[in-house]
């Protein structure tokens, strides 16, 4: 199973929902960088992860999160927060990483 | 720029307008608006701060960024006042697509409607978006 | 480029800035100051940690405009003016006062 990483804001970009949309059951996706914004509950966009929850494993990039002022933010229930060791092993879990840009 | 200011002000004043729509870290556009919004205030312009779409996320209160080693210039934002830069603006379309409030940000803003700020874009002569 | 101090090299720019801020000490200010041509007296030291103090607030290098009215403040009118700065860092405040202070360049002074 693939791991993807999606570092684009989904406000700004539709790098989220093209990876939402070929994305197998089962795979990870990781939130890194501006990406971290899709993580977040209580906006509109929420619902592109919420639909997938529970048949895709949802990471967010702790660093990323506290960089950008959202450590006491709602996230959408469900996601995992990683450090950098997690997303080194989240790459070693999978068969191949999937870089978004 | 000279060090020695003109003690009667500027000469020649404009109406700048910035506008900031990305987010603050993973792309170095905010920063470098930053920038430019401290140019122009020391030049002593007319300078009016705008954040919507993911600029909003720049006044996020309690960044944190030693985790990946970059500078956080959120509290730049506070020193604006001290460069006589009070007119900030934050469209409330975009606060509130976020799940955010005025209490979430570092600065006191005016929130505008996007009805507003069209009003407001429309009055500048020089308009900076990035 | 390095300033030599203690048997150790502190990198600094083509300008003398420091390439890193954490690297400064009191003793390192008296030796960028020296090679200014300054003799670092109270008064320079007072500008000197009120820049170093708005610098950990703001994150910036305040323009001149701004620490002159910010110093106007704490200090008063007698050493919040142009030629009191001038009297102490005859080669421009802001930058010079920043460089012995192991703070960037003003943004704004090109």
């Amino acid at each position: 199973m693939l791991l993807h990483t999606v570092n684009k804001s989904p406000f700004e970009r539709n790098t989220l929902e093209s990876c939402l949309r070929v994305c197998e059951d089962g795979a990870g996706i990781l939130l890194i960088e501006d990406g971290v914004y899709g993580a977040l509950d209580n906006t509109v966009v929420a619902d592109l992860i919420k639909k997938r929850m529970g048949n895709i494993k949802f990471y967010v990039l702790g660093p990323d999160v506290d960089a950008r002022g959202l450590g006491n933010q709602t996230m959408i229930d469900g996601i995992e927060t990683v450090d950098f060791g997690g997303f080194v092993d989240l790459v070693e879990k999978h068969s191949a990483t999937q870089s978004w840009l | 720029m000279e060090e020695e200011w003109d003690e009667d002000g500027p000469e020649v004043v404009k109406r700048f307008m910035y506008v900031n729509r990305k987010a603050p870290y993973g792309t170095v556009y905010a920063l470098e608006m930053l920038e430019k919004v401290l140019i122009a205030a020391a030049f002593e312009q007319d300078v009016h701060v705008v954040f919507m779409d993911d600029g909003v996320y720049q006044l996020k209160k309690e960044q944190e960024t030693k985790g990946i080693n970059m500078k956080n210039f959120s509290p730049t934002f506070r020193a604006l006042e001290g460069y006589d830069v009070e007119k900030l603006y934050v469209e409330k379309e975009s606060l509130e697509a976020r799940g955010l409030t005025v209490d979430d940000l570092v600065v006191p803003v005016e929130v505008l409607s996007s009805q507003d700020l069209k009003a407001l874009m429309d009055k500048q002569e020089v308009i900076l978006t990035a | 480029m390095a300033y030599e101090i203690n048997g150790e090299s502190i990198e600094h720019d083509e300008e003398g800035y420091l390439s890193d801020i954490n690297q400064w000490t009191p003793e390192l200010a008296g030796l960028l100051a020296k090679d200014e041509g300054i003799e670092m007296t109270d008064e320079h030291w007072e500008v000197i940690n009120f820049l170093r103090e708005y610098y950990e607030e703001y994150q910036i290098a305040p323009a001149i405009r701004v620490l002159v009215k910010a110093l106007k403040k704490k200090f008063g009118p007698e050493k919040g003016s142009n030629k009191y700065l001038y009297e102490l860092f005859p080669y421009g405040p802001a930058k010079q006062a920043c460089k012995v202070g192991g703070l960037p360049k003003p943004t704004g002074c090109i």
